[in-house]
């Protein structure tokens, strides 16, 4: 460019233009129990006394099998497992607001929302054992488990775009935390669904934590849900530790969802445990505010609303606690009985027809195993159970 | 002193962070927890949080942050936390990373480099366990470099650091911290592209590399009759095509492992180079050990995948009485 082409002068000049902020879009909270425990009855959603009990029941459940499932980890008898504590209530509320037809999308942390779906604890079991068989998630509508974090958003997406396309009463339903919204995945998921009117729930359980990374270092924005705005979808906020309150808001996702409007609702909760039991939360986390959320407990909550209803009389705590256990006893048992294991199986299911590559290899690999036994002592078929 | 790989990989970037005020390190849990294998323990009480930054969770964003640091003068370090993540950002490694230089006629630069763990073995979830090296050699412009001991490992990385271009740093998991060796104190470097012959032998040359390389070397010492020849390639691109085809030419034999699936695998490349060059020298086919052509399985199977010394002592038997 020749210089005389070039403005004389270029630097900021004092204008008055108008500014979006994000302060302008300020998303109250949804919540039905305060922390304390007290709540207005009028609020209370209108359902009947043994769902009102049964949603306790089930976070029990989840509270036991996080539980049960790291020390079993620690004994060798699991893989590395991802413990949904202090997550309950948007574990469980959540869950309960889907219909059998609604696809999930699980992200790892959600053992009840699967099992309220249909998954069998022994396959749970199976899955954090690191067996492939578990993944097929036998009798449950749900997707693999997306450890690759959001790379499933926009799976949710299509799913959901079928499900219009069919006219199916259902809508997909993508469980994921706070750190999968910093993924591309989640972005252009979000927005594809928002394009095509897709019905779909994006859930993210905001435990505040992304392994280390608290979500002040996860976005700039305030909050999740404000971000469904740009996305042109509608958001909702919700106290992710009280179980009506999510129950509800999914519940009202839901149903906007299915009326074309996809909707990104974040449960803000904490995540109580480790991020895995591969990982030491001590390192970037203090007492004080591990503490602060413990007060915050969903399930305490839960239990000073059913004793204000009247409620938890007629539920048995021990013997709730009992029966979970008899019931992990049962599926460890189960997952113990599973089938040994076959090296076939690391070949099969990639393709409809095994290429005749693929084919040889096996060959030329069972050929190896009977030639030199030895094999299995490099070999540890970890962890057995 | 006496390092693991993990031990002299957090050496070498306490290094260079403290010899080049420019070098940045980056990328998910890296600062606070010093990573979750404490590859970068102790860098941010030392450097701050201006040049020791967790990122949010995003590939893409660290990849490609670090283009566009390295394009305007910064050396970043970035970390992928498992190499399993690493493909949503295989987009910035093939449309930048890898071509700026030439793009541009050498007007802009990528100094960049990406550490990640790679491999099976480690009982990990899904995901975390991919070997994916030769697709990343198929980019051109993009250095991958794959060291198997800890020595070579803190050369190497200081020598990815100061790379003129990018280098994507492959670290092998499994033996993050499976052994100790002797490592120099202060800066030195070992050279990217350039293969190490780790034993000489005449019989047969056998190359691996990364985590590989242990499990070959258990399987040569189990070969008491077979003097082997033991090539660690340690760069994957660029490819030292000399020590391989030299090596070939002295023996007239070759067993090619690695850990990543065969077809479309490295070793295909280093079959077709020894062909190209060596190829009336061969006195047997080149052979070859490797993953199998299917996902790396979920933990209770992973390791009947990952080739185990039985299988690298069968195909090297085989090789030597062809």
């Amino acid at each position: 460019m020749s210089e005389d082409l070039r403005p004389l002068t270029a630097g900021s000049v004092d204008a008055d233009v108008e500014t979006l902020s994000e302060a302008d879009v300020d998303v109250g909270i949804h919540r039905i129990l305060e922390p304390d425990g007290t709540y207005d009855p009028d609020a209370v959603p209108d359902v009947d006394d043994e769902t009102l009990r049964d949603l306790y029941r089930w976070m029990v459940l989840q509270r036991v099998v996080d539980e049960r499932a790291t020390k079993l980890q620690r004994r060798g008898r699991l893989g590395t497992y991802a413990s949904g504590r202090g997550q309950e209530a948007s574990i469980v509320g959540s869950g309960f607001a889907l219909d059998d037809a609604d696809r999930v999308f699980p992200y790892g942390r959600e053992a009840a929302t699967l099992l309220i779906h249909g998954l069998s604890l022994r396959d749970l079991l199976l899955y954090w054992r690191g067996i492939e068989d578990a993944s097929k998630m036998e009798g449950v509508n749900a997707f693999g488990v997306a450890i690759s974090i959001g790379s499933h958003i926009p799976v949710a997406a299509g799913t959901a775009w079928g499900m219009k396309l069919d006219g199916a009463d259902a809508v997909a339903f993508a469980n994921l935390g706070d750190g999968a919204t910093s993924t591309g995945a989640f972005h252009e998921g979000i927005n594809f669904a928002g394009v095509i009117d897709a019905p779909a729930v994006f859930f993210t359980q905001n435990n505040q934590y992304a392994i280390s990374l608290s979500f002040d270092g996860q976005t700039a924005a305030d909050s999740v849900a404000q971000k469904a705005v740009g996305y042109g979808i509608d958001g909702i906020r919700v106290d992710g530790n009280d179980v009506l309150a999510v129950y509800e808001a999914v519940s009202a996702a839901r149903d906007r969802a299915l009326a074309g409007n996809p909707v990104l609702v974040e449960a803000v909760t904490y995540r109580r445990a480790a991020h895995t039991t591969s990982d030491d939360p001590n390192r970037y986390r203090d007492d004080e505010e591990v503490e602060e959320w413990a007060e915050r407990d969903p399930l305490e909550r839960y239990r000073e609303f059913l004793r204000a209803e009247g409620l938890y009389d007629d539920i048995d705590e021990e013997a709730l606690r009992e029966e979970v256990d008899e019931m992990f006893d049962e599926a460890v048992d189960a997952a113990d009985d599973f089938a040994e294991r076959e090296v076939s199986e690391i070949f099969e299911h990639l393709h409809a027809e095994t290429p005749p590559e693929l084919r040889r290899q096996f060959d030329e690999f069972e050929d190896l195993l009977e030639r030199r036994p030895d094999m299995y002592d490099y070999i540890e078929r970890r962890p057995k159970g | 002193m006496e390092a693991t790989i993990v031990e002299a990989i957090n050496d070498a970037l306490h290094e260079e962070m403290g010899n080049d005020d420019r070098t940045l390190v980056f990328g998910e849990d890296v600062a606070q927890s010093g990573g979750v294998f404490r590859a970068t323990e102790g860098l941010l009480d030392e450097y701050g949080g201006d040049r020791v930054l967790d990122t949010p969770l995003s590939e893409i964003g660290i990849v490609g942050a670090a283009v566009g640091l390295a394009t305007y003068g910064y050396r970043p370090i970035a970390e992928i936390q498992f190499s399993g993540f690493l493909p949503p950002a295989f987009d910035q490694l093939v449309t930048n990373a890898s071509r700026i230089r030439w793009r541009t006629r050498g007007e802009l630069t990528a100094p960049m480099t990406v550490r990640t763990p790679y491999g099976a073995g480690v009982r990990a979830l899904e995901h975390h366990s991919e070997s994916l090296e030769a697709a990343y050699a198929h980019i051109p412009g993009l250095k991958v470099a794959v060291p198997s001991t800890p020595h070579d490992a803190k050369g190497m990385l200081i020598s990815a650091v100061r790379d003129p271009d990018p280098v994507l740093f492959m670290e092998p998991k499994h033996v993050y911290r499976s052994f100790r060796e002797e490592v120099p104190e202060g800066t030195y470097t070992e050279p990217l592209g350039k293969a190490a012959v780790r034993e000489e032998g005449e019989d047969v040359t056998v190359v691996a590399w990364g985590a590989m390389m242990h499990k070959t070397r258990e399987a040569v010492d189990a070969l008491d009759d077979v003097d082997v020849e033991l090539v660690d390639l340690r760069s994957i691109s660029p490819l030292d095509r000399e020590t391989v085809v030299e090596s070939v030419k002295k023996t007239g034999r070759c067993v090619v492992v690695h850990e990543a699936p065969k077809t479309g695998g490295f070793a295909g490349e280093l079959i077709a180079t020894i062909n190209d060059e060596a190829l009336m020298y061969l006195e047997a086919p080149v052979n070859r050990v490797t993953g199998f052509d299917v996902p790396v399985p979920l933990l209770a199977m992973e390791d009947f995948y990952i080739p185990q010394p039985p299988r690298i002592e069968e195909a090297i038997r085989e090789t030597v009485d062809y």
